[in-house]
């Protein structure tokens, strides 16, 4: 999924524009940064690629984007990309107007007084919500909203008056089968984790081959060596799992692509953090060193619309509810699917 | 950028897969009424019989060329074929190891009076063959073999032995390594593959029993064993090299990740119609399948470099190192899965397929190069050695 012209492009575009001086100004609130970032993104024409050409976008599928995201994650990019990706392609799907800037996706709760509570990843910086209530769906302005922290830097509780609810448009966005928010979402979250599960591989073996203790690189001791070696098996697993999630060539994957690549990629993170930070020593859970910038974002997206339990029960529910050999479930996920 | 980022899904050829309804059709038909338990022992499975009539279907060496007596499809088609026979717990032990290494190994490095009179033969199902590696004082050390031929005007003079050689005593050959010159000494340098007809007169051979009660591998002894100048494959002193070749043949195989499927599709099959079935067992399907997934990906990606003449060494080993662990976990976690309950009424026979692989299951990490030694490989994959 790194062979093709939009991952070059993205490539090139993050490696200039996404340093991790970057990401550490957009983390430490950091507007213009984040704005001037997007900007890039934007005018690269990242940001419509899941719409429809008939909309003005570019009508790619998940596959297509893939890689894009893959490289986000291997760059810590900070801002809500995938998520715009998805809600302006619901939203031209189904008629509605798309918002300017970055678009989180969220699912919301109505509370007694009217107001609409939800958890929006990158809810500190993105511009607006998508936000699901039940079958209505509403685009909320995140400056407006009652925002707290939450587990992530960039992540926030949110809540909105209900005037505010009231005043926004109320829409219908009729999703595919068996498709929710988290179905939606966790192929390209696993894609990013993908890029930020190879990163921090590349980051560990150069440690590890620079790093001198006992008189050689500790790269050369053999019980770091197979730490590694099963760091690299999980990355390596990881990536094929994204892949498998975002085999489709719609917006849209199977709740099993979905959860094979969200199970996959979240079990496989705890591992490589694992691993990368016992290699590191001290100096990797130092604000100094970029590391974190990986780990800590991997964390999240491992937890960020269910973590690898979620997406077990989900895939063994599909199992159960298949007759027949596992072969042929297994068989059916890599076809293309929707 | 490491190695890992070389590999890309992809999708077997739709006209590969056309072969799969036949081969189902007739597994379903050969192995109706056989235990799971027995179906288990699958590519460990040795039944001579059977290997016989897939040979007649054309299905042994059905990548090969048809010159040479094989079906010339795609090694995709074989690919499918593996899957079928893993999935269904085909007893294909007898000529597993001829269709998956001997054969390509003769095909690559043997002279044509070699493929002539081996490939037809193995293709036809009447020619079963071993593989001589480990010797007791080598093992993941597989360097230190001690076993010698020595030239000698009829040909080479063979002494030594070899042990956990599987099927030995139930093969027609065995192609070994062995040292042509120098000593342990120089290691990777003196070493030559050989081809020893296992009929000869100085070879003793023991089946070794194992913990489950049956006798797949071997002991092998050559006592002044006489080979003629054609036992030689490819070139003297570069067996080494050869080797470690077919080693990617080996590693990254359907096999390697469907050693316990058996057992998980009749768990499952028990668990479909069980009353009030604990959250947990879903939780555990679902993460036996979610690992599955991925890693059927990747030894189909492994096996798409290699059908473009690439030898993927170091991604094999990633792939056999965790389909084992995988292929492990599955008994050990259905295990604790059914004696989780409080009555479990498991039926006898998914116990008895549970035994057998709990039994086992150490074996998947030990062939074909242990954890220690694919870490190995890895690291130096990575750029660590």
């Amino acid at each position: 999924m790194d062979n093709d012209l939009l991952t070059d492009a993205a490539s090139h575009l993050l490696a200039q524009e996404c340093t991790a001086g970057i990401v550490r100004d957009i983390e430490g609130g950091n507007r213009d940064s984040a704005r001037a970032l997007w900007g890039h993104i934007e005018d690269a024409g990242f940001a419509d690629a899941l719409v429809d050409e008939a909309y003005g976008g570019a009508g790619l599928g998940l596959a297509h984007i893939a890689g894009l995201l893959s490289r986000c994650g291997a760059h810590a990019f900070p801002l809500p990309l995938a998520d715009t990706l998805i809600g302006r392609a619901l939203l031209a799907h189904a008629g509605h107007a798309r918002p300017s800037g970055t678009l989180a996706l969220a699912k919301g709760r109505l509370l007694d007084d009217g107001s609409v509570h939800a958890v929006v990843d990158g809810g500190w910086i993105a511009d607006s919500a998508l936000v699901q209530l039940g079958e209505a769906w509403h685009v909320l302005a995140l400056h407006a909203a009652r925002r707290q922290a939450h587990a992530f830097i960039l992540d926030c509780t949110a809540r909105w008056e209900a005037s505010l609810v009231n005043d926004a448009r109320s829409m219908v966005i009729s999703l595919p089968d068996d498709l929710d928010l988290h179905v939606l979402r966790a192929p390209l979250l696993a894609a990013q984790m993908s890029g930020a599960m190879g990163a921090i591989l590349e980051r560990t073996l150069e440690y590890a081959n620079n790093r001198q203790q006992f008189g050689r690189p500790i790269g050369k001791f053999q019980a770091v060596q197979n730490q590694l070696a099963v760091m690299s098996e999980h990355v390596f697993a990881a990536r094929m799992a994204a892949q498998l999630g975002c085999v489709s060539s719609t917006p849209f994957p199977t709740r099993l692509q979905a959860a094979i690549a969200k199970a996959r990629c979240s079990e496989a993170a705890l591992a490589a953090i694992e691993t990368s930070h016992a290699v590191h020593g001290a100096i990797g859970i130092t604000d100094e060193l970029d590391l974190h910038l990986f780990t800590r974002r991997l964390q999240a997206w491992r937890q960020s619309s269910g973590s690898e339990s979620y997406w077990h029960i989900k895939a063994g529910e599909a199992l159960f509810a298949h007759q027949g050999l596992t072969l042929d479930l297994l068989r059916s996920v890599s076809s293309a699917g929707r | 950028m490491t190695i890992l980022d070389s590999i890309n899904l992809f999708a077997i050829p739709s006209e590969a897969e056309e072969i799969r309804p036949e081969i189902r059709k007739f597994l379903i038909e050969e192995l109706a009424g056989v235990p799971e338990n027995m179906r288990a022992r699958s590519w460990g499975g040795y039944d001579a019989e059977f290997s016989r009539k897939v040979a007649d279907k054309g299905w042994i060496g059905i990548a090969l060329p048809k010159e040479y007596g094989g079906g010339g499809r795609s090694a995709f088609t074989r690919y499918i074929l593996l899957e079928e026979f893993l999935n269904f717990g085909a007893p294909v032990g007898a000529h597993w190891i001829a269709d998956r290494q001997s054969a390509p190994l003769l095909l690559k490095y043997g002279t044509e009076e070699q493929k002539r009179l081996h490939i037809p033969a193995i293709c036809r199902g009447e020619s079963f063959f071993c593989i001589g590696m480990s010797e007791p004082e080598a093992g993941s050390d597989l360097a230190g073999i001690k076993t010698r031929a020595v030239g000698n005007d009829s040909g080479y003079l063979l002494n030594g032995r070899k042990i956990w050689t599987t099927n030995a005593h139930r093969c027609q050959y065995m192609i070994a390594l062995v040292r042509t010159s120098g000593t342990s000494s120089d290691r990777h340098k003196g070493l030559s593959q050989i081809i020893v007809d296992l009929s000869l007169p100085g070879i003793t051979i023991r089946p070794i029993k194992d913990l489950s009660g049956d006798s797949h591998f071997c002991e092998v002894f050559f006592d002044n064993v006489q080979l003629s100048h054609n036992a030689l494959i490819g070139q003297e002193g570069e067996g080494w090299q050869q080797v470690t070749a077919e080693l990617s043949l080996e590693r990254s195989g359907p096999e390697r990740l469907f050693s316990s499927i058996i057992l998980l599709d009749q768990w499952l099959g028990w668990v479909r119609t069980s009353q009030n079935l604990p959250a947990s067992s879903a939780l555990l399907a679902g993460k036996l399948f979610t690992r599955l997934a991925p890693l059927r990906s990747m030894s189909i990606a492994i096996q798409s470099k290699l059908t473009r003449g690439e030898s993927p060494a170091v991604e094999a080993a990633l792939v056999k190192e965790l389909g084992t662990t995988l292929e492990q976990y599955i008994p050990s976690a259905i295990a604790d899965d059914i004696f989780s309950r409080e009555d479990p009424h498991v039926p006898g026979e998914l116990l008895l397929t549970l035994q057998y692989l709990t039994e086992i299951s150490p074996a998947f990490s030990l062939r074909g190069g242990t954890r220690e030694i694919l870490r190995g490989i890895i690291a130096r994959g990575l750029g660590l050695r």
